[in-house]
């Protein structure tokens, strides 16, 4: 290491120059890393150093999974070390500004500039400003095209990354689909570049990289516009421009999830965080079909962790962490094909201890409750959810979330009668074809569950909540062409909504309704389909202080919408032009090269079915219908049910 | 609906009460009391811990703490009791759970309550001693620190949750001594001996009071450490809460009292 390195790309601990800095901020303890799992090792030890950000405050970046597993399986490489790096509050940047100490991680305290990747996962598309801070603080040149061979790779990923054009100008590279083994290739490819010498420095690595055809290098791709006629300002093309990169890049899919049982140790925070629990994936992917979904359809097909290997990592999980739950993640856990078993052996294991179950399951039937009652053995049965998503069967048909309204009143009936003292339901407003009649369908639900539960229960005290989402068409999604409903649509069918519970009081009062204004909705349309035009918009925002537009008390839609009107007129285009637009089954979309192994056809006609109420099935239970998925990526569907049980553990217990 | 009782056998009872003494060091002086309490309790779960806990829905592992060192504020002499409901040997509890917790926040001592002083923890807690280390010259603090004893009574605005409160910075103060830094002879000490009072005066709130009295403003915010808390001999020292001796005398302050 040269010493005479400035100091923003120096690897020495900065710990000392923040220290009297953390005195004058609130909650310090997020800065200073040490966590119980954390891991530290010798920078000179191995050749490649990745930053690895969650791009929101540290009590919702540490519990992230996709952080949490990329930190130890590149940290338990011999070529790698990872350390992690969260956006700094308000208060703190100020500071860091005052005192010129550049964005640091938590682990080593080292500058983000000294590392060879700065890996930057998207959960959502609201992260991006936060990631703009952390390149300002840590001394990163913003655009990607400034950047020189002494500054780190900056790499997206997450379900954001799937279109990540709005971002270009700020990221070197992206990568789609599961991060576990794309990021060990990654590592391979910087190391044996390194260890040559650097040859042709920044610009033949990020070739390397793109060659690989899973590394997706936006500056290697050529974006052209439609400049007259009836399409003006949509995309014409998008085209490779230079040799070894190819055409489209593809998603990566993990095989086998048994191989791959991260967290081993998960990271236990010192400071508060919105899960104080730990979480086992039990499978990735989901098939259901739910047109809105975006998770759904980018992380086909279903692959099942196997019930030995849950149960595998539920109980080294619980010794290294000390956590009290263990929450069993997927997009629909209810759906693993031995859930069953699952729950009754893992409830029955963990009886006599304290640790407790939580399922995040919101399937519509009786099944589910069966479930539940599994995980609340000791008498905690508080709240359960159900997501219906659309208030009326027809929208229902329209977005492939098969419930009727008897399936909705039977389920809540049988969960009130065993003793479920309240009711949760979730709904999206603003979703394709929705008129008021089907959001005021909502009220009638709402009202009908209040009188299932006065009846099963005997009692008048019944509680049900509402909370409603606005929904965000999203790439790789049959939605992707639909028109976004604008917020004023949202915020009246909201407030008639809402007079419609409470117009019978006898039974609204008993009715609770959450729900969130249309406005951050709109701003997530523009992120999730914009185009490279929007990364000015971006970086608008940011330069007149936008910051941490995840949270209501930060995020400022004036801003955004001043921004988007300075920016984009230029372009003959506007905020609808992103957003409230339909698109044409022709039309070039921003992300038609970022290949998630799903067919473009297919998604159009899915669309088509939408539009006519025509539902799919799930390819689980019925068969395949060709989503595109299996056969473009070279991946199968892995579900049970094996058949086999939980290994009987030692001790059930930890040891007295 | 039949309201659900609380199942299974009452909670076991206790049997052995220990007190232990902990320190929050480097980074981890960053922890809150709240950050260190959930550390804890997760580390008596890991460590396996056999605790006596409260009956119900959500029964608490049986912890008690007494005045907690305030966020950023290193510690060498933190106190908790913990009750248990199976007999261990005090030393193997703590080598378990500091096996166990974030390096930082570290086990010191413990001791069977039955070996410990007469009266509740609570009880012991007389006086905290306090080290500052300031960025300024010790000539202008022995002035500042002078000029603060000269007075009776000071009394400072703390910000707290509910606003601002107002409280005497001067008279819990037993002693205070400036010295210079033994590697860094232009860096400040002070050594403060502070009586327990409610609410507890802090570090920062002293230094409120030397702005106060003589108008001195730290140049870089000071890093405080808690040195110890416990009995308060006559002759100003601050003894051990967990053991049974004649208090030692550590020498007679140069007091400026
Ligand atoms: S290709 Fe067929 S089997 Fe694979 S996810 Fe799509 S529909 Fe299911």
């Amino acid at each position: 290491m040269s010493a005479n390195k400035p100091e923003y790309q120096s690897p020495e601990s900065l710990f000392d120059r923040l220290d009297p800095l953390l005195t004058q901020v609130s909650k310090p303890i997020q800065y200073v890393g040490g966590e119980l799992n954390a891991r530290s090792k010798d920078w000179d030890s191995v050749p490649v150093h990745w930053a690895l950000m969650y791009p929101d405050a540290y009590e919702v970046g540490l519990p992230n999974q996709g952080v949490q597993i990329l930190y130890e399986v590149l940290n338990e490489r011999s070529d790698a070390l990872a350390e992690r790096t969260y956006a700094v509050w308000p208060d703190l940047e100020k500071l860091l500004r005052e005192h010129g100490v550049p964005q640091f991680t938590v682990d080593g305290h080292r500058a983000v500039g000294a590392f060879d990747v700065l890996g930057v996962s998207f959960a959502t598309e609201l992260g991006y400003t936060n990631m703009l801070t952390a390149l300002d603080l840590a001394g990163i040149p913003m655009h990607a095209a400034d950047r020189g061979d002494e500054h780190p790779i900056v790499l997206g990923g997450g379900h954001a990354a799937f279109n990540p054009e709005p971002i270009s100008d700020f990221i070197d590279a992206a990568v789609l689909g599961d991060g576990e083994q794309i990021v060990g290739a990654i590592t391979e490819v910087i190391a044996a570049h390194k260890a040559a010498g650097s040859p042709g420095g920044r610009d033949e690595l990020l070739v390397r990289l793109a060659e690989t055809g899973g590394v997706y290098v936006p500056r290697f791709y050529d974006v052209s516009y439609v400049l007259d006629g009836p399409s003006a300002g949509q995309l014409a093309s998008v085209r490779p421009n230079r040799d070894r990169v190819p055409e489209r890049v593809s998603k990566h899919t993990v095989m086998d999830l048994d191989e791959w049982p991260y967290p081993k140790t998960p990271l236990v925070p010192m400071a508060e965080s919105v899960h104080e629990r730990m979480s086992v994936e039990i499978f990735r992917g989901c098939t259901r079909g739910c047109r809105f979904c975006q998770a759904g359809m980018i992380t086909r097909p279903v692959r099942e962790r196997s019930i030995e290997g849950i149960g595998k990592m539920v109980e080294s999980g619980l010794a290294a962490t000390g956590f009290e739950e263990v929450g069993l993640l997927s997009l629909s856990s209810a759906d693993h094909s031995e859930i069953g078993p699952l729950a009754k052996q893992l409830a029955d294991r963990y009886e006599e201890s304290r640790v407790s179950l939580s399922l995040p399951s919101t399937r519509v039937d009786a099944f589910n409750i069966d479930l539940a009652n599994e995980f609340s053995r000791n008498g905690r049965r508080s709240g359960l959810t159900f997501a219906p998503e659309g208030g009326s069967e027809r929208l229902r048909r329209v977005i492939n979330k098969m419930v009727s309204h008897e399936d909705l009143i039977s389920t809540v009936t049988a969960a009130y009668s065993q003793g479920w003292r309240q009711v949760k339901l979730y709904f999206m407003c603003g979703l394709p074809t929705e008129t008021d009649e089907d959001v005021l369908e909502i009220a009638t639900m709402a009202q009908d569950v209040i009188r299932a539960g006065r009846t099963a229960t005997g009692s008048r005290d019944i509680k049900a909540t509402v909370s409603i989402g606005g929904f965000v068409p999203k790439p790789h999604t049959p939605f992707q062409w639909a028109a976004q409903a604008a917020p004023e649509v949202v915020d009246s069918r909201l407030k008639k909504l809402r007079d419609a519970i409470n117009s019978d009081r006898s039974l609204g009062r008993n009715i609770g309704m959450r729900y969130h204004d249309g406005q951050p909705s709109l701003i997530e349309g523009l992120l999730s389909r914009g185009d490279r035009r929007v990364g000015a918009v971006i970086e608008r925002v940011w330069r007149s202080g936008g910051r941490f537009d995840g949270w209501s008390e930060h995020f400022s839609y004036q801003r955004w919408l001043d921004a988007a009107d300075a920016v984009l007129p230029a372009h003959g285009v506007d905020i609808g032009f992103f957003t409230t637009r339909e698109r044409d089954a022709d039309e070039v979309l921003p992300w038609d090269h970022l290949d998630s192994g799903l067919d473009k056809q297919w998604l159009w006609d899915d669309w088509q079915d939408a539009l006519t109420g025509y539902e799919q099935d799930d390819c689980r239970w019925t068969p395949c219908f060709d989503c595109g998925v299996c056969p473009t990526m070279g991946t199968d569907i892995q579900v049970g049910p094996t058949g086999r049980s939980l290994l009987p553990l030692a001790a059930a217990t930890p040891k007295r | 609906m039949a309201r659900r009782q609380p199942e299974g056998p009452p909670p076991a009872p206790i049997v052995q009460r220990i007190r232990v003494q902990y320190a929050k060091r480097g980074r981890m002086r960053f922890s809150s009391h709240r950050d260190f309490a959930r550390a804890f309790e997760r580390s008596l779960r890991r460590a396996a811990v056999p605790m006596a806990y409260s009956a119900g829905f959500h029964p608490h592992p049986k912890i008690s703490y007494v005045g907690a060192a305030p966020t950023g504020v290193g510690s060498e002499a933190e106190y908790l009791e913990i009750a248990l409901a199976e007999r261990c040997e005090p030393a193997d509890v703590i080598a378990a759970i500091d096996a166990v917790l974030p390096d930082g926040l570290d086990m010191v001592l413990a001791v069977d309550v039955l070996d410990a002083p007469p009266g509740s923890l609570p009880d012991q807690i007389q006086a905290s001693h306090w080290r500052l280390e300031l960025a300024d010259d010790p000539a202008v603090l022995v002035e500042a620190v002078a000029e603060l004893m000269r007075h009776e009574s000071v009394m400072v605005d703390r910000l707290t949750k509910d606003g601002k409160r107002s409280i005497d910075a001067r008279a819990a103060i037993v002693t205070g001594i400036v010295s210079a830094g033994t590697e860094d002879q232009s860096r400040a000490i002070i050594e403060l001996v502070v009586r327990q009072a409610t609410p507890a005066v802090r570090p920062d709130d002293v230094l409120a009071a030397l702005t106060s009295v003589a108008g001195f403003a730290p140049s870089q915010p000071p890093r405080a450490t808690r040195l110890a808390q416990g009995p308060l001999s006559e002759n100003g020292a601050v003894g051990d809460p967990l053991r049974i001796t004649t208090v030692k005398d550590t020498g007679t302050p140069v007091s400026t009292r």
